[in-house]
Order: C-alpha cells, then structure tokens, then sequence
C-alpha cells in the first residue's frame, strides 16, 4: 500500500514507484492478451448451468492508478438466464460498469485489468471464458453474441456520419461480407423500424445532431440489435431522458426482448426503472455484490442493510414521508478498502459479529443471497473461516 | 389569476411572462425567426413554501427561473418580489435586491471556482454585499457552513477535494449566507446519488423550517418534487399546463400532458401495474410550436378545437389552475370557437382581397 507523507499526499518519488510497479504488471497482462494464434482450447470451457447466458465467477477487476490499485470489482459472482433480465443497481463509482465492461473487454487499458476469475460465455454449441480470450476473438464476440446500450446517446454516434452510414458499418464488419450493399441498406432500414422510427429513409440520410435525445437511443438501440446478439448490455440507458421518453424506450427494450429471446443486463441506478424491467436483481456497493435475489425478493424482502437504505432514501410518488432516510457517512476510499465489511461504517445495523472479517455471501432463499452477518453470515472470511 | 386578497402572502409573482430568443441567421445575422421559451406564464408562490417546476427538457424551465431572477431580460410580462416589480428597479437598486434572491445550480462541478478555497467562495458575496461587520466575518462564515454540515477545516480546501454532495453543500452555503428570502434550485439533486439526494433534499427543508426560506424547484425527478413541493406546476413547451396543490396534482391531475407524465414515473414495486399512458412523438420544437393547444400533437383526447383555439388558463377548482378545453367552461369554449372561425373567415377571405388589389 502506497505510503503517505504527512499531508495525505503522495510524494513524487512513491507515485513514480507505484507507476514502475504498475507498469511491469500490466505489460505481462497486455502481452498475453496480444498473441496471435491461440489454441481455442486455451479460452474453451464448459457452463456450470447450460441455462445461462453469462456466468460471472469470482471476478475481479482492477485498476492500476499511480496513486494505488483500485478494486473497482473485487470478487463478483452472479448468472445471467437466457431470456432473463438482470438489473443491477448501486451507487456510482460501485462497480457496476466495470462488471459490464469486463464481459465486452472495454476496459481502460491497460490499467484496467482482469486480475482473477472467470466470465463463461454461451455461445450456443460451445462456452468461452472471455477473460482469456485474445483480442482477435473478441472481435469476432463483439456484437455478434455481446452487445452495448451506452448512457449518453449524444456521444455514442459520431456526430460526421449520417446515421445510415453508422448503421451499415456494423452490419458490414460483423457479416464478414457476405451481404451485398443494398441488403446492408434493407436491412438497416429494417432495424429503423424495427425500433421504432417512422421515418425510417429519413433518419437513414441524418445526422445525429437532427434528432432527439430520445430518437438518438433509438439508433443506438438499433446498432446495438443489428446481429442479434444474445446479450445486450444496457448501460444506463436511460438516465439521459426525460420520463416520457423513458417510458417509450422501456417499453421498445421489452418488446425486442420478447421478439428475439436474448438476455438483457440492465445497469442503473434508478430502483423504479429495475422493478419495472429486472427479473433478477443484483445490488452492489464498493466493487462486490451484498444482495441478489429475484425482483419480488430485492423489493418486498430487502435483507441487506444498504439495500434498505437505498430503498429508504428515495421518495415514492405517492407515499409521504416527513423525512428521508439518508444512508449517514460515504463509500469508503476505493484505493484502501477496509478489511471488514464495507457498510460497516455507515450501517446503523450493526451487530457484533460486524467486527469480524467481510461477512460470506448467505443463502437466505433459494434465490436471495445476502453478504451480511444480520442473515446470518455468521462465521467471516471469504472462503475459510476461522 | 393569483388571488388579490393574498397578494402580500405571496412572496414572488409572475404574471403573464414571455421570454423569447431570437435565432440570428442569414448574411447579416438577421434575427430570422424565435424560440418561444416561455410563452406566458402566471403563477405565485407563497412566503415559506416551496413550488415546483416540473416538465420535460426544453420545456422552458430552466428560462424561467433565470428570468425570475432578472439573469436575463424579460420580451413580455410582470415578476413582482415582495410587491417589487423586479424588471423597474435600475441597476444599483437592483444590486442591493440580489442577496435576498438567490440561485442553486444544477452541477455543482462547474458551479464553483477551482482557484478560490471553500471559504472565499462562501464568503466573497458576503463581504462584498457587507452582510455582517468585518469583526463578526470569520465566526458568521463558520456558523453558515456548520449548518450546511461543513467542517470549520474545510475553509481552506478547494473544491475539487470535495466529493460532489460536498460541493453541493458548498453551493448552498454560499447561497445561506446572504441571507435570502428566496432560493432558486435549479435541478439541485440532478447530478447526485441517490443517498447523497436524500442529504442534500433534507437539509434543503430543515433550512426551510428554519429559516422560512422559499425554494422555486424545478427539477425532471417528479418522485423528488413530489417529496419536497407544497404547490406544482406542470409546464409543457413553454406554457403552464397545469397548477395546483401537490397532493390535488397527483392525486387527480386535470390535463391530459399532466396524466401522461406522471404516469410514466417508474415505481420501486416489481408488481405494480399501472396504466401507463405512452406519449407518441417527442416534445415539438419550441422555435416553430403547433397552432392551438400547444400539446394538441401529442393528446390523445384531441378535439377539433384544441387544433386551433388556445384553451384559456382557469381555474378549475379552488386553487387548481388547468389550461384544457376539456376543463374550460362551455361558455369560454364556445368563445374560443367562435374566435377560431372568425380567424378562418379572414384567412380565407383575404387571398380574394388580395386579387383585387
């Protein structure tokens, strides 16, 4: 851990030494990461439950900063079912894009690294763990099988591109030229409609800055349909529009989702929009999950402390309250986390046992896991306790 | 209309007020055309309550309140603070009148200075406006941030050693110690988290309970407006749709845009089913707005009046402000008609005048 002079701040000479440090672990990440020709053996590997879509095991992200590592993911384990949503909710800087980044392999590199654990993807016939894929075939993964809905639909198209244009890239890099133009053409203005643009010729001619925030989702939604992939990843997509427009999109995500039978992971931070969407929920704090469940089991039987604060802090339409529940105090600083529970701090719960190590994931239902030692987690350590 | 008899309970009122923006265009940067931001708006708001100001972006929410505030110049129309007619005042009345309005922004990243220590930010005004004598400066400065839930130690730092419900504090510590009357919030909880949301909206109102401050809050996040506003008003492409009590709102709201936008909030309960009205399309441009009802495009109770008559802004019931046909009395739509085709009349009888010039 990186050592601090008397002010709290780094000096020159730790920060270049932690930078060295750094450098020399993440250039044996990279160099794996860039070898041509790969044996398909080496990344193949076998679902624990062929009903899923993604399988996150213990994984662990990180982020190799010069002023210290940052476990922006630090052990997350959860499934996602073909067909399902899952939402995941938390707080920002929690973790929960980088958990989506990592299946796509987007991560800021190369201080953003896989350290442990797996991500098994289902290809249908076979499973890859995308953590050991090289680049090349999560080029081939990209779009085709995995597929993201970004936040902000201002800067996820390019402003110098027609829209139409932007539409055709995709659909030509991911059809390894077997289309000839004019079915590229047909079948973008298909995706155009498909989700919902009436003027779909028109829009093909546009250009971004002519269309609404809520059209802009619109094609983003589209490009990110144009190979049918079997997950989509939905980043906040949302969070930019307005209510009414909101409405529209949710509706438009679940109408696709029923056509074409692929898993949405659906990331945000709004409790109202993952009960309406989620079939599973997976709510994290500090780069690791303290509940997950089924939506009837995160909303109506919330076992986790920061779950019920969350809860509690946000005003219900309809239901007045004098005072909002306020979760006292902050995360605790990403670079030097607490050995013991992260909540601890800020919990108003707290049980003896909260002194021990960080309470282990407790089954309380079949579907509702909670990491806290309210439920249960009664002996601490991760994996052995003592 | 606001009630004559409570005028001097009301703190602030607007009347009828209009805010254009020119669109400068062509060879000599001709003004070419007009956004209608706001497009006529009445409302007051009583002494130590708080109204809110909800409606979609681009609706003119924002143009309101800076214009409130005399940020910008008004095209049309009246603000009174306190009985002061805002836009008479000159300059130096003017300058002597800014301590008791005060504004809240939205991103409380950019709304600070990156080169000024927490304590300069919160205490330039002050000395500038000569709010408290310079022997009481430092103790003053220090009682405002600890009812903000700052730090005396946070004096020295600079913003960017705050997390972002820290400079929101910091924000509204600046705004506290000119000691206003009435604060402007503009999207204040927008840009934060949802625990840090609830902090920064209960300190709002414990200010508010003991200070008898009243807050303008316009925001998007109809749940918060809800939790925080004693009135609402509905706006919709520049124009209020619709004004009332917030429990009278939300529990039964008049206009169709109204209906339809708070149906649309998403609620926290995986069972919960409401019948949710979709609105087709998006909001029209406010520099080229529809004829008639300006949300006509969008109703889905439609009538052919709504196409071409303006529906008057009346009062429903006591208190409940609404501006639909449908709430209009026959009497005032029977007016509206008769206005509508008396307009046709004359549309379509000057091309024959015009030919026989």
């Amino acid at each position: 851990m990186a050592k601090k002079n008397s002010d709290g701040y780094l000096s020159a000479r730790e920060s270049r030494r932690i930078s060295r440090e750094n450098r020399r672990i993440t250039d044996e990440y990279e160099k794996r990461r860039k070898r041509k020709n790969v044996p398909e053996s080496e990344y193949l590997t076998t679902m624990r439950d062929p009903k899923n879509a993604v399988e996150f095991d213990d994984l662990h992200t990180y982020f190799f900063t010069d002023s210290g590592v940052v476990h922006s993911v630090d052990g997350v384990t959860f499934e996602v079912p073909v067909g399902k949503t899952v939402g995941i909710v938390g707080e920002s800087g929690c973790g929960k894009s980088v958990t989506s980044l990592s299946l796509m392999q987007l991560l800021q590199r190369p201080q953003g690294q896989i350290v442990r654990g797996a991500i098994r993807l289902n290809l249908g016939d076979r499973a890859y763990d995308v953590t050991k894929a090289p680049n090349e075939v999560m080029q081939k993964l990209r779009g085709n099988y995995v597929s993201m809905i970004f936040q902000e639909p201002m800067t996820a198209l390019n402003p110098v591109f027609r829209i139409g244009e932007q539409l055709n890239e995709v659909i030509r890099l991911h059809d390894s030229g077997h289309k000839t133009e004019e079915q590229v053409k047909s079948r973008t203005i298909e995706l155009l409609e498909m989700v919902g643009i009436a003027n779909s010729e028109g829009v093909y001619r546009m250009y971004p800055h002519e269309l609404s925030g809520g059209m802009r989702q619109r094609v983003v939604i589209a490009m990110a349909l144009a190979c049918s992939p079997r997950i989509i990843i939905a980043d906040e997509p949302t969070t930019a529009l307005d209510v009414t427009i909101q409405a529209q999109i949710l509706d438009l995500l679940r109408q696709l989702k029923s056509k074409t039978n692929s898993s949405i992971m659906f990331i945000t931070h709004d409790l109202g929009v993952i009960a309406e969407m989620a079939d599973y929920v997976v709510v994290m704090y500090a780069g690791r999950i303290v509940e997950k469940g089924t939506a009837e089991d995160i909303f109506y039987h919330p076992a986790h402390p920061y779950t019920i604060g969350l809860m509690a802090s946000k005003p219900v339409v309809g239901k007045q309250v004098d005072k909002l529940y306020s979760i006292p105090g902050k995360v605790p600083n990403p670079i030097d986390m607490p050995d013991y529970c992260y909540f601890r701090d800020r919990c108003q719960m707290c049980v003896e046992a909260c002194r021990g190590d960080y309470p282990r994931e407790v089954a309380i239902s079949d579907t509702h896991r909670v990491s806290c030692y309210r439920c249960g987690g009664a002996k601490g350590g991760e994996t052995d306790g003592e | 209309m606001a009630n004559e008899a409570s005028a001097s309970e009301n703190l602030l009122e607007v009347k009828g007020l209009v805010k254009y923006f020119p669109i400068k265009g062509g060879f000599f940067g001709r003004t070419v055309g007009q956004v209608k931001a706001v497009d006529g708006v009445t409302f007051s708001i009583r002494r130590g309550t708080t109204m809110g100001l909800v409606g979609e972006s681009g609706c003119g929410k924002s143009t309101i309140g800076r214009t409130i505030l005399r940020l910008q110049d008004k095209t049309a129309g009246e603000v009174r603070f306190n009985g002061i007619d805002i836009f008479a005042l000159s300059r130096e009345e003017l300058r002597r009148l800014r301590p008791r309005l005060q504004i809240i922004f939205q991103d409380p990243y950019s709304s600070l200075s990156p080169r000024l220590p927490v304590g300069e930010i919160i205490g330039e005004a002050v000395r500038e406006h000569g709010i408290v004598p310079a022997d009481e400066f430092d103790g003053y400065i220090t009682d405002v941030m600890h009812k903000c839930g700052l730090q005396e130690y946070h004096k020295d730092r600079y913003p960017h050693e705050f997390s972002g419900g820290q400079r929101q504090r910091i924000c509204i510590a600046r705004v506290l110690a000119l000691k206003p009357e009435f604060i402007l919030c503009d999207e204040p909880v927008s840009a934060l988290d949802v625990s840090i949301q609830a902090q920064i909206i209960n300190l709002l109102r414990e200010l508010q309970k003991d200070m008898g401050l009243t807050y303008l809050f316009i925001s998007h996040d109809l749940s918060v407006v809800e939790h925080i506003s004693d009135t609402v008003g509905v706006m919709y492409l520049g124009t209020m749709a619709e004004f009332a009590e917030t429990e009278k709102i939300f529990s039964h709201p008049l206009h169709p845009y109204t209906e339809a936008l708070f149906s649309a909030i998403p609620v926290p309960d995986p069972h919960y089913r409401m019948e949710r009205i979709v609105l087709e399309g998006s909001i029209p441009s406010p520099a080229n707005p529809p004829g008639g009802c300006k949300f006509h495009t969008r109703c889905r109770k439609c009538t052919e009046l709504c196409r071409h008559a303006v529906p008057e802004w009346t009062e429903v019931e006591p208190g409940h402000f609404c501006a639909c046909h449908l709430y209009n009395s026959a009497e005032q739509n029977a007016r509206a008609e008769a206005a509508v085709k008396a307009a046709q009349g004359s549309a379509a009888r000057k091309p024959e005048t015009e030919e026989k010039e």
